[in-house]
């Protein structure tokens, strides 16, 4: 089959990138404020509304990094800012950043409002005129080659490295060759295997960003002392670390790695890439960490990934805000039981190896009804998890970081 | 593809010298598929669904291998046939692993007082 014909209709934004939902995203700057945009969203009761939100008061440079690249997210087509008045993080700031992407935009503070009746209302009418206002977005079509996809796994177990992982792999291939580009993460699931990481980088400053990333990931396993390896990882028969990232990182399928993307970084080019989630050293060193898998979808987003894949074995039930979530099991129970959640069998690679190509254009096409609208089971439940934790990361080399020091020349 | 394929462990690398159990595997013949060495070995003991089965002698301070990589290091000597889990072999990463109930994966190294 040939994937570069494929085609679906898509949102178009301004400066050309293309969103496959239409959504207003609703953005709190602090816990005091989760309540009255949650509440907003409650009233509104639309599947194209969203709410994310940082909950400290303090400010951290990579939340808000975090925060603007969803802003900037090609499936965000409105933005509303929800801050109560006394935290660090500036709604008005996240609102003139979606303003300067051509998006609808509003914010609010609760405190200036006149309280929680006030500040609901307001930001209810707020938010109703900017899903009126979405409703003309020009539609465009979209392909494969435009298309940014992440991947992680959650819940894993045997089967997720011989059959759920190894489908979304060949999938990736697929992907890659029609010019699309895909991002795969949780190095510190890569316990191992830098060897065979390093030797698929597409050129020299790519593996050496690889060897540092590995590098790193390993000093911060050590130093906080998690590794990425969960009591039902082992109840799934898999029984140390080194196990799980063989399985894990068959996902990222067998195409070269152009290089390495910090959280909120664009790829630079179509093609697969490596995410870097992973806090880097700081003052606290590596700090306190709390990773879950809504972290590593929202990092995935955070690229700008379309939509994202999740892998799992022993099932788990999560989607994300601002991107669809596919589901993929390679344990047929799991697909069985939680039929409701599960989007994807991939079950049938256990048993025979042949099914790996049809599989995966299976899952292409699952892909592209996604992306032409179809709802996954996790949007059809509700689920839009986020996770915005305190980190610190290096800011992204290139582009990024000199714009970053441009602006702040004169500060 | 048969679901109902009985007593089979899968070998993903032809120098793996531990298979997957597809299904729970009681003692007893055991078919080995995917890149088999040989057709098929005895398990000294039931192994749930998605452990793993030695497919030869291992001694303690060798590699576990799987993938055709090692995945830790033997603890104790481990005989084919024998289920092979974080009883008889250990991460060569991670320490916390050896201190997790070997049936539930639950961590016993943490005080809930």
């Amino acid at each position: 089959m040939d994937f570069q014909t494929v085609t679906w209709q898509a949102y178009a934004r301004a400066g050309g990138r293309k969103g496959i939902r239409n959504k207003v995203l609703i953005i709190y700057t602090v816990e005091c404020a989760s309540f009255v945009a949650k509440e907003i969203s409650r009233r509104l009761n639309h599947p194209d509304v969203d709410v994310i939100g940082f909950s400290g008061c303090t400010d951290n440079d990579y939340a808000i990094r975090l925060l603007i690249s969803m802003i900037r997210h090609p499936n965000i087509g409105g933005v509303l800012a929800v801050g109560l008045g006394c935290e660090y993080v500036q709604p008005e700031k996240l609102a003139d950043i979606a303003w300067q992407e051509g998006k609808c935009a509003d914010w609010l503070f609760i405190q200036n409002e006149g309280g929680t009746r006030k500040a609901v209302e307001k930001g209810t009418a707020y938010a109703e005129a900017m899903l009126r206002q979405l409703q003309s977005t020009p539609r465009v079509s979209m392909g494969f080659s435009e298309l940014v996809v992440g991947a992680e796994c959650g819940g894993s177990d045997y089967t997720s490295g011989l059959a759920g992982n190894t489908v979304v792999g060949a999938f990736y291939d697929l992907l890659v060759r029609a010019g699309g580009t895909a991002i795969f993460e949780e190095i510190v699931e890569a316990v191992g295997l830098l060897d065979l990481l390093e030797k698929r980088a597409a050129d020299e400053p790519a593996r050496r960003q690889i060897a540092a990333t590995y590098k790193k990931a390993m000093q911060y396993c050590r130093d906080v002392r998690q590794y990425s390896i969960s009591p039902g990882n082992f109840v799934g028969g898999l029984t140390t670390i080194e196990e799980k990232s063989m399985g894990a990182v068959v996902k990222s399928g067998s195409s070269p790695i152009q290089g390495v993307l910090k959280v909120g970084e664009r790829p630079r080019s179509s093609g697969l890439w490596l995410l870097d989630s992973t806090p880097d050293p700081h003052w606290m060193q590596f700090g306190i960490t709390n990773p879950n898998d809504n972290e590593g979808l929202m990092d995935l987003i955070s690229c700008g990934a379309h939509l994202v894949f999740l892998v799992t074995g022993r099932g788990n039930v999560v989607g994300s805000a601002v991107a669809p979530v596919i589901k993929v099991t390679g344990n047929h129970q799991t697909f069985v039981r939680m039929s409701e959640d599960m989007d994807f069998d991939a079950s049938e690679m256990l048993w025979s190896s042949q099914r790996l190509e049809p599989l995966a254009e299976r899952l292409a096409l699952l892909t592209a009804d996604v992306c032409g609208g179809q709802q996954t089971n996790a949007e059809k439940l509700g689920h839009k998890e986020y996770f915005i934790p305190y980190k610190y990361q290096d800011k992204p080399a290139g582009t990024c970081k000199e714009r970053w020091e441009q602006k702040n020349v004169g500060i | 593809m048969n679901r109902e394929q009985k007593q089979t462990a899968f070998q993903i690398h032809p120098s793996d010298n531990v298979a997957t159990a597809l299904g729970a595997l009681e003692a007893g013949r055991v078919t080995i598929t995917g890149e088999a060495c040989a057709p098929e070995i005895l398990a000294a003991e039931p192994i749930s669904d998605g452990h793993k089965i030695a497919l030869k002698d291992i001694e303690a301070g060798m590699p576990i291998v799987k993938y055709g990589v090692p995945i830790g290091t033997a603890t104790v000597n481990i005989a084919a046939g024998s289920w092979v889990h974080l009883h008889c072999m250990r991460s060569n990463y991670d320490e916390r692993s050896a201190h997790l109930d070997l049936m539930t994966g639950v961590p016993v190294d943490s005080e809930y007082e």
